[in-house]
């Protein structure tokens, strides 16, 4: 019977939630001190789709960093991979909208395999800074503008053309919040169903206690890239998402704060917890959106210079609430209520205790691996 | 050829400023096991507050000696603020490795953008000794006076670090702590003091590495930590954790073959051609060109 009734919830929980959403630009409804308008004008929907996006992302992010205990610093270059190629395929080498899908969709598969293989070949500590340094190879090419075609800081304009005619201009926001949601929807539905598979299992086990996958003869290795693959196409995907939305790409995509900012998300919602990476990454985009708007209120504008000038950067405010997170709650949004001592970010710690489970250096076998 | 002395000392001096960054890192990582993420902040705090001090100590005459002074106020700045951060972050959340990644990576974020909101995204222009700019003639080329300075300073460090080491009980303590935590603490001594000490050291060497890089770019604007602290990330890993020596062997390779592969190929490579390399180490030797595995 309690079996029953959990699968009945697991099911029934998501499809209420996510209905909800989609009724969203339906209601014309006016939420004062929230938004700026009623939820069903433009403006409104764009932020609304932005947190879904984020949320998107960061579960992709989650899976990773949550549930195989992989902290990796550089998930925004898949993103930006997404936004960029989607964003230069239409626009600088006028392709047609599939074309530009599937040569999107090879790239997001084949970067992470090569790259993910050979970053992983260190683990804990070492893997963050590795996987970093590659991100920053992003960072890099999309500053030196080669050939014109990122654009430096200006960032790339999209050309709407290719794109079907629902999705292009303010008034089709409504669509777009849709799409977003979509893929919101796709990535929790295929988190949900990797986590609990066999790999995912595997993934969550490494986790824990790689030594211990590695003598029941399992192989951490190819599990880890997998979880990394799918993790990093996901990304990419959500990156194809945002260029549409946002009409074009910028060049914050491929900044190490973008991956950051993911894994405040996560952490903010809960780690490795089924609600917990959406959750944040729709609060911390919320947040982000929103505190610039507070900061110039007239409340934050009469303050002395002491609070005015901190309370205006976002990153700010964000950051220290992160550290008071970490410090006070460490489960995340999710993990309040939850019994037992601190779930989230404690499964996380064997990943990069030095010397854990596997410290800095992989051994000679693995390495023949 | 004198293009290429001009390089080669210029790439030199790059590299001491990421040796200097990267030593700190691979210190506290190797002895406690924390990837300091704040440390490019601590770089750019206390270059900011050398910058600070140089408006305010206007009364003196002599530029050389307020830029001196004005560096000591950095270098005070960087090792109070790496103290507080151990004391008041890092030792609560004592061997919980994750969490004090954390909160490292929050500390980071937010002290640059503090920088950022006082002191705009702008970058500040920095008073130097003439002397500094002038230029001297090696082998034809002429050098920028500051590069020596950089390279004489992280020579500095890395020999007084390694007198620290060899000759201090101190250092001792240290050195044992980076080979076998447990066993010191097992054996009556407070290592916790030594994690106070690495963190004020550290944050004294970024502090350094700040104000040397306000001299070499002309200036410092609130990104330049954290745009340093990934090729010291690099440096770190190419060089093997928790290894003075091995980072100080890649900080020269990396600040060379950046210099060489920006001017030679294009500008731009040099910083994918370091990337590249690399990922050329983690293939050949997973625990870098020192090679050992950091013991804990």
């Amino acid at each position: 019977m309690r079996a029953w009734s959990g699968r009945i919830l697991s099911v029934a929980v998501p499809l209420a939630v996510f209905g909800f959403l989609a009724l969203v630009p339906t209601f014309s409804v006016d939420i004062p001190r929230l938004f700026d308008g009623p939820l069903d004008t433009p403006g409104t929907l764009q932020i609304l789709a932005l947190c879904l996006l984020f949320g998107g992302v960061a579960m992709s992010y989650d899976l990773l960093f949550g549930y195989t205990g992989l902290l990796s610093f550089g998930h925004a270059l898949y993103f930006a991979i997404g936004v960029y190629l989607t964003a230069i395929g239409l626009t600088k080498w006028e392709w047609s909208l599939p074309k530009t899908l599937l040569v999107v969709a090879a790239v997001g598969l084949v970067a992470p395999l090569v790259l993910g293989a050979v970053s992983l070949r260190v683990g804990g500590i070492a893997f963050a800074m590795v996987t970093l340094a590659f991100a920053q190879a992003g960072t890099v090419l999309v500053a030196k503008n080669p050939d014109g075609l990122t654009g430096a800081e200006e960032g790339v304009f999209l050309n709407v053309d290719p794109l079907p005619e629902f999705f292009i201009g303010v008034f089709n926001m409504k669509n777009l919040y849709w799409l977003t949601l979509g893929y919101a929807i796709v990535v929790f539905v295929v988190v949900r169903w990797a986590v609990a598979s066999s790999p995912g299992r595997v993934w969550q086990a490494v986790r824990e206690n790689e030594l211990r996958v590695e003598v029941l003869g399992l192989r951490p290795f190819s599990h880890k890239l997998m979880a990394f693959v799918l993790a990093s196409f996901l990304a990419t995907a959500g990156g194809v998402v945002y260029a549409i939305l946002i009409g074009g790409a910028t060049p914050e995509v491929a900044s190490a704060n973008f991956t950051l900012s993911l894994l405040i998300m996560v952490v903010l919602g809960g780690a490795g917890m089924r609600w917990g990476a959406l959750l944040g990454g729709i609060l911390y985009t919320y947040l982000d959106q929103r505190l610039p708007a507070l900061a110039s209120s007239e409340q934050v504008q009469d303050l002395p210079r002491v609070f005015r000038t901190p309370l205006s950067e976002p990153l700010f405010v964000l950051g220290v609430l992160f550290i008071l997170l970490v410090f006070f709650l460490p489960g995340g949004i999710a993990g309040i209520g939850r019994r037992g001592r601190r779930r989230g970010l404690r499964a996380l710690e064997e990943a990069v205790k030095p010397g854990g489970a596997r410290g800095g250096v992989v051994d000679e076998a693995e390495a023949g691996a | 050829m004198s293009t290429w002395v001009l390089l080669t000392i210029t790439g030199l001096g790059l590299g001491a400023m990421y040796f200097l960054i990267a030593s700190g890192l691979s210190l506290i990582y190797g002895l406690m096991g924390v990837l300091n993420f704040a440390h490019g902040a601590f770089l750019t705090v206390g270059a900011y507050a050398s910058w600070w001090a140089q408006g305010k100590l206007d009364g003196i005459g002599s530029i050389p000696l307020r830029f001196l002074l004005a560096a000591l106020v950095g270098l005070a700045v960087g090792a109070l603020i790496a103290v507080l951060t151990e004391l008041v972050l890092i030792r609560p959340l004592y061997q919980r490795h994750i969490e004090q990644v954390l909160v490292t990576v929050g500390l980071g974020l937010a002290l640059t953008a503090l920088v950022a909101g006082i002191w705009t995204q702008t970058q500040q222009v920095y008073l130097t000794p003439t002397w500094l700019t002038e230029t001297t003639s090696v082998f034809g080329a002429q050098i920028p006076n500051d590069r020596f300075v950089e390279i004489g300073a992280a020579v500095a460090v890395l020999l007084g670090l390694l007198a620290f080491f060899r000759y201090t009980r101190y250092g001792l303590i240290v050195r044992a702590g980076v080979e076998n935590r447990a066993m010191v603490m097992a054996l009556g001594i407070d290592v916790r003091k030594a994690f106070t000490l690495v963190f004020a050291m550290g944050g004294v060497a970024a502090a350094l590495a700040g104000i040397l890089s306000g001299v070499y770019f002309g200036g410092i604007d609130p990104a330049r930590g954290t745009h340093l602290l990934i090729y010291a990330f690099i440096v770190v890993v190419i060089g093997g954790l928790g290894s003075i020596l091995g980072s100080a062997a890649a900080a020269v390779i990396v600040g060379l073959m950046q210099q060489y592969a920006n001017y030679y190929a294009s500008s731009g490579i040099g910083d994918i051609a370091v990337i590249l390399l690399l990922a050329v180490v983690l293939l050949v030797r997973p625990g870098g060109l020192s090679g050992r595995e950091v013991a804990h």
